[in-house]
């Protein structure tokens, strides 16, 4: 920088020598101007990067200060409890690490897929060319949309699919697998009421099947056969039914199998991993959807960049030697594009991780505890569990915030750098 | 291996693609057609609304070298496209007229033009090797149409090298990228590759124009090894290879065939003004 005047003045000398030069030169127009223009151009160029790097570097200093200090395996791997000595984040890092993998899974082939058509398999009749760019502009326009409206959008078509296939309320979706139905009963000593004379008796609960979820509630009787954990096993047991205010038998054993007759079962589900029903509700999968509505746009306008910068001699040295549209795609355009792909890929997928705004609607602020096990569960994201911390009055929840957001940015860097790597590696692979 | 084992395994497994030979029984008007690759009668050709080709008319004889002169845009490298039907992927290009390869009408749309590729290979002017190692450039054409074992496979590659003069050069580095080999390497490849899948017909377009001398001269003399196996018919804007390595020679002008003959003639006593002029090079 302090070269500058020193610079300055050299060529303001040089100006004045050859102002003084002959006449048939004035008609060519004098280089010193010129030269000085570029020389702060470049000045003014660096900085703006400067400026940029500063800002950064105060950004991420300010996080790393305030989010370090709170980083702890509590908050990696608890649950989001109120007190904040005790809150992770650990339902929500496992829901956005499941609705980003999901929401790649859908997108990239969908996306990838749909740039080969509009690239590679170019129409020859005019109304399918018309509709071909009929299609290019709205895709377009859509990577323009706020997010927001992507949300409202799945709102309607995931998690409640327009209403056209059964309510959203438990037993009314019209498909449904991998779900069985209990009426759990408990036994006389759980009931509050009824402490007088069960108090060696232990707690116990009892699971009654039920066939389909709008049965009504089971009616039990003496010697019917229900389920019980213990531990992660279910036994089966047989049950007695007693009028509460009779007689009591006096062992503990007999009395800890002994429910009232007038007990009102509670209608419990259990999802395997596979859970699947329609509608989506709000689950893991109908966020994944909205996210990818979001990135869609993207991944495929830069798909189609990197397919477009393939030359087209690829094609038609693979062309000429008979390979038929597909091989040419699979073989020679899609592998030269492939580092192409994946970084706007990356870049779709870093905005999906840090997506707020249609999360929010279609998962609402909710309190999780558990990671999601199936794709319909209710979920939270790292974004949302951060916005929820940071509304809250007590100073530690922000502390707690600031290393959320350290977690978030250390998933999404290594999340860009296995991409990188995979770049990298194809691209040594073929220079 | 040595060469003569090569030779042979390669000869069989090019047999067994080949296509079925001709009927003995109607080879009677049929031999006087096989004198001849490839057939062109009054054909024409248009690119949109653009005629590119005016009533050509032309034979390519077999195994010879066939060139084509003429200045830029008189329709050479059209004709060359058509040949092959690389013209396929642009909409607009159309063709009336006859042109035949054998049996096989190039003109009809439902030729297939997988197996019209394979047996007709072609070679551009900017050497166009895939981001792969060379084996898998070679080896993609065979890959392709063929089912090779392993080794059947390797030795197709080194028998296409050889044949294309550039294995002495790659054979300790056939894993290595095809982008690392320099201009000359590139395009011999290139013609490796087009002959790993045992065409009839090698159609180059201006095969020579990005080359330095040193490497135009590999590339001729390559012709001039291949022309008793292939029919190969070159574009080319360089009077003097027209010359050195053609047996007939075709000059066009303004998308016609104004002489056809052997070189010869054309390039000694043409009996066509306009192609002395060419020749002689007073335009072009």
């Amino acid at each position: 920088m302090s070269q500058a005047p020193q610079e300055h003045d050299r060529l303001k000398g040089q100006e004045e020598s050859s102002q003084q030069g002959q006449e048939q030169q004035r008609r060519l127009r004098n280089s010193v101007g010129r030269m000085l223009l570029d020389h702060y151009f470049r000045l003014a160029c660096i900085g703006i990067a400067c400026i940029s790097v500063v800002v950064l570097v105060f950004l991420i200093g300010s996080i790393i200060t305030q989010g370090v200090p709170s980083l702890s395996w509590t908050l990696l791997s608890g649950t989001p409890e109120p007190e904040p000595s005790e809150a992770g984040a650990w339902p929500a890092i496992a829901g956005t690490i499941w609705v980003c993998t999901i929401c790649a899974l859908i997108t990239l082939p969908i996306g990838i897929g749909t740039a080969v058509l509009i690239e590679e398999f170019k129409p020859r009749s005019r109304w399918a060319n018309r509709i071909f760019s009929v299609i290019q502009l709205n895709i377009s326009n859509l990577a323009g949309v706020p997010s927001v409206v992507y949300g409202i959008l799945g709102l309607t078509a995931f998690v409640s699919m327009f209403g056209l296939v059964g309510s959203l309320k438990r037993g009314e979706s019209s498909f449904e697998i991998g779900a069985i139905y209990y009426d759990q009963f408990t036994n006389l000593a759980s009931d509050p009421f009824m402490s007088m004379g069960v108090e060696d008796a232990k707690e116990r609960y009892f699971l009654a099947p039920v066939i389909s979820p709008s049965d009504p509630p089971t009616v039990a009787k003496s010697g019917m056969e229900m389920f019980e954990y213990q531990g992660d096993q279910k036994i089966p047991v047989k049950i007695e039914v007693l009028d509460p205010f009779g007689e009591l038998p006096s062992d503990p054993d007999a009395l800890s199998l002994a429910i009232a007759a007038d007990t009102v079962p509670g209608r419990i589900s259990e999802k395997s991993w596979y859970y699947f029903s329609l509608p989506f509700g709000r689950g893991v999968l109908a966020g994944s959807l909205t996210l990818m509505l979001v990135i869609l746009p993207v991944i495929i306008i830069s798909s189609q960049e990197a397919l477009r910068s393939v030359p087209s001699s690829l094609r038609d040295g693979a062309r000429g030697l008979g390979a038929t549209p597909w091989q040419v795609v699979w073989n020679i355009t899609l592998p030269a594009a492939a580092p192409g792909i994946l970084t706007g890929s990356i870049l779709a997928m870093s905005r999906a991780i840090g997506e707020t705004a249609p999360i929010l609607i279609i998962a609402g602020i909710v309190y999780i505890r558990n990671a999601p096990q199936h794709l319909m569960d209710s979920y939270t994201v790292l974004p949302l569990q951060i916005y929820n911390w940071t509304s809250r009055p007590q100073e530690e929840f922000h502390a707690i915030a600031a290393a959320g957001i350290v977690v978030l940015l250390i998933i999404l860097l290594s999340f860009n750098a296995i991409a990188v790597i995979l770049r990298q590696r194809m691209q040594n692979k073929v220079r | 291996m040595n060469t003569s084992t090569l030779e042979t395994t390669t000869k069989r497994i090019m047999n067994q693609v080949a296509p079925q030979p001709i009927a003995e029984d109607d080879s009677t008007d049929v031999s006087e057609a096989t004198q001849f690759a490839i057939e062109a009668n009054n054909l024409n050709a248009w690119y949109g609304e653009f005629q590119a080709l005016h009533e050509i008319s032309l034979e390519i004889p077999k195994n010879q070298v066939t060139a084509f002169i003429g200045p830029s845009g008189c329709g050479k490298s059209t004709l060359l496209r058509w040949f092959n039907r690389m013209n396929d992927t642009i909409f607009s290009a159309h063709a009336t007229g006859n042109l035949r390869l054998g049996e096989i009408d190039l003109l009809d749309k439902s030729t297939d033009v997988v197996d019209l590729r394979r047996r007709v290979g072609i070679v551009f002017q900017k050497a166009n090797p895939f981001p792969k190692s060379i084996f898998e450039n070679v080896a993609f054409g065979p890959r392709l149409h063929m089912q090779l074992d392993k080794s059947e496979l390797s030795d197709l590659v080194e028998w296409s090298l050889r044949k294309a003069a550039v294995w002495e050069e790659v054979k300790d580095r056939l894993n290595a990228p095809a982008l690392g080999l320099s201009g000359g390497q590139q395009q011999r490849l290139c013609i490796a590759r087009a002959i790993a899948t045992g065409p009839e017909v090698l159609l180059m377009d201006e095969p020579c124009s990005a080359l330095d001398p040193a490497s135009t001269l590999a590339i001729e003399d390559l012709m001039d090894e291949l022309r008793d196996q292939y029919t190969i018919v070159i574009v080319t804007h360089n009077m003097q290879q027209a010359s050195r390595c053609s047996d007939k020679t075709a000059f066009f002008f303004e998308g016609r065939v104004v002489e056809f003959g052997t070189t010869e003639k054309i390039f000694t006593k043409p009996s066509s003004q306009k192609t002395e002029d060419y020749v002689r090079g007073r335009f072009g």
